[in-house]
């Protein structure tokens, strides 16, 4: 069995992922135990809520280090909404923070679209930037155009177009929707809230975790 | 694009879903859990448990039941009912939820909505408001609530006018409380509301449609999304709403199989509407 640690720094939704990780098969373990955490073949992330209150979480359970040392040993550590955002080097929501710098980029908030309400709720969809880009990817069976679940306002801006994962439509634009730099992945959608789709996602991601341990 | 969302409603007292007519008349729906499973495998886009008795000494016997329904439970999950503070809504999230909904606490204390929207993210605080059409001829409008509001001096005027078509009604609709509808959806909206669950009380149960000059109110005052609730009797019905705002709530027509999930996106999708399938 796979052991997947969620990271427990007492902000967002665990549960939703502990019943989804279980669903696919896997054995999530919710810690802030260094020992546990880096023992495990792969990490998430979590997280919803607001920018600074996760970075200010994560410092107070001493957490940042431990996910430092976990990318170093590149352990495949997957970030959920939230999780994902604080990959990034800084945030603009509630005024300025910076994140763990893992992926160059920023999170700012959504540029207002006429027709188009925010906070972003809803399914939508994904498509990879390039045709080749979800091979041997946490998406490499899925079909471009698939709908995903979303609950944001803020969203991220990588500084590299090839981090860029999936991108997904918001009225005349387009946002980053996922994205992977070597081990280190993100997902602006929940996979634990996306019905069969998402649940494929996390299972793809447990396995591309087994193969590599 | 953003596909519109059906969205089934849990009513739950006593451990069982239930329904009625304008908020009496209740009848058994079935369990709560088996619902939930049901709803997630046959395409529920997110799901709605509303606690309608939500009393202070059933609270943990009401963890476990979410807890026991988040566990089947692939698509968002929305918990209201009796929700008081910030721990009551840690508990609820703990438990499962992806987000809760705030209806006449955020009408008693309305910084508890500014705070938990900024503790939680916008994301996660849905305020669910009640509204019931104004009778301007032989109504006076009660001030006592209104005031209490004002008082705290962080809502901007909010009372029923002239132009005033629904007020806000708390406790279940038993109780006024001489706030437009409109001036409150913008309010929320505008302080840390992530979504707004609209309930027409006139429309609630009576399978008569949603109320569209309501829904359509709502969501112009208001930058975030609408779920209409109350009113639904045919696909026309919610096709009609799913135009005017993002989302619709459903309980008796699915409860007691009339309309499945199924039928109702095909439907929509023939009118020209975007459905996840």
């Amino acid at each position: 069995m796979t052991t997947i640690a969620i990271i427990d720094y007492g902000i967002g939704n665990i549960q939703s992922i502990v019943n989804s990780l279980i669903a696919v098969g896997a054995t999530p373990i919710v810690t802030r135990d260094s020992a546990d955490i880096l023992s495990a073949q792969g990490i998430i992330l979590p997280g919803v809520g607001a920018f600074g209150e996760g970075m200010a979480n994560l410092r107070k359970y001493q957490l940042i280090p431990i996910i430092f040392e976990a990318v170093r040993k590149e352990k495949s550590i997957l970030g959920i909404c939230l999780g994902m955002q604080l990959l990034f080097q800084e945030s603009e929501e509630f005024g300025h923070h910076l994140g763990l710098g893992l992926i160059e980029g920023c999170v700012k908030k959504l540029p207002s679209q006429p027709g188009e309400k925010l906070p972003h709720v809803s399914w939508n969809q994904l498509y990879p930037p390039t045709s080749e880009r979800w091979a041997h990817s946490i998406f490499q069976e899925s079909v471009p155009g698939i709908d995903m679940y979303f609950v944001h306002s803020f969203a991220a801006y990588p500084h590299h177009k090839a981090d860029i994962l999936s991108e997904t439509p918001y009225g005349d634009t387009f946002f980053c929707s996922s994205v992977q730099r070597g081990t280190i992945l993100g997902c602006q959608f929940h996979p634990e809230k996306s019905g069969p789709a998402g649940l494929t996602v996390l299972r793809n991601f447990v396995q591309i975790v087994t193969l590599r341990n | 694009m953003l596909a519109k969302r059906i969205i089934p409603c849990l009513d739950v007292t006593g451990g069982r879903v239930v329904k009625g007519t304008n908020f009496v008349e209740l009848r058994d729906a079935g369990d709560p859990v088996e619902l939930a499973h049901l709803y997630d495998q046959a395409g529920a886009d997110e799901l709605v448990f509303l606690d309608i008795t939500a009393t202070s000494d059933a609270r943990n016997i009401l963890l476990d039941l979410i807890e026991r329904t988040a566990h089947c439970v692939h698509v968002p999950f929305t918990v209201g009912g009796g929700i008081k503070s910030r721990s009551d809504i840690r508990d609820i999230l703990n438990a499962g939820a992806d987000k809760i909904s705030l209806n006449s606490a955020a009408i008693r204390n309305p910084s508890l909505l500014q705070e938990c929207s900024a503790y939680f993210g916008a994301q996660c605080i849905i305020v669910a408001i009640d509204a019931k059409a104004v009778d301007h001829a032989s109504q006076t409008h009660p001030t006592e609530i209104l005031a209490a509001i004002q008082a705290q001096g962080i809502t901007s005027d909010l009372a029923l006018d002239s132009n005033s078509h629904w007020e806000v009604v708390i406790n279940g609709g038993r109780l006024r409380t001489g706030i437009d509808t409109l001036k409150w959806a913008k309010w929320v909206s505008d302080h840390g509301a992530g979504e707004i669950l609209l309930n027409s009380m006139d429309k609630d149960g009576t399978k008569s449609g949603y109320d569209l000059p309501l829904t359509r109110g709502v969501s112009q005052v208001s930058e975030c999304p609408v779920i209409a609730s109350g009113g639904a009797g045919t696909l026309g019905h919610i096709a009609e709403a799913l135009n005017v705002c993002e989302a619709a709530l459903l309980a008796s027509l699915l409860h007691f199989r009339e309309l499945s999930i199924e039928e109702i996106k095909a439907y929509c999708m023939s009118q020209g509407l975007i459905m996840r399938l």
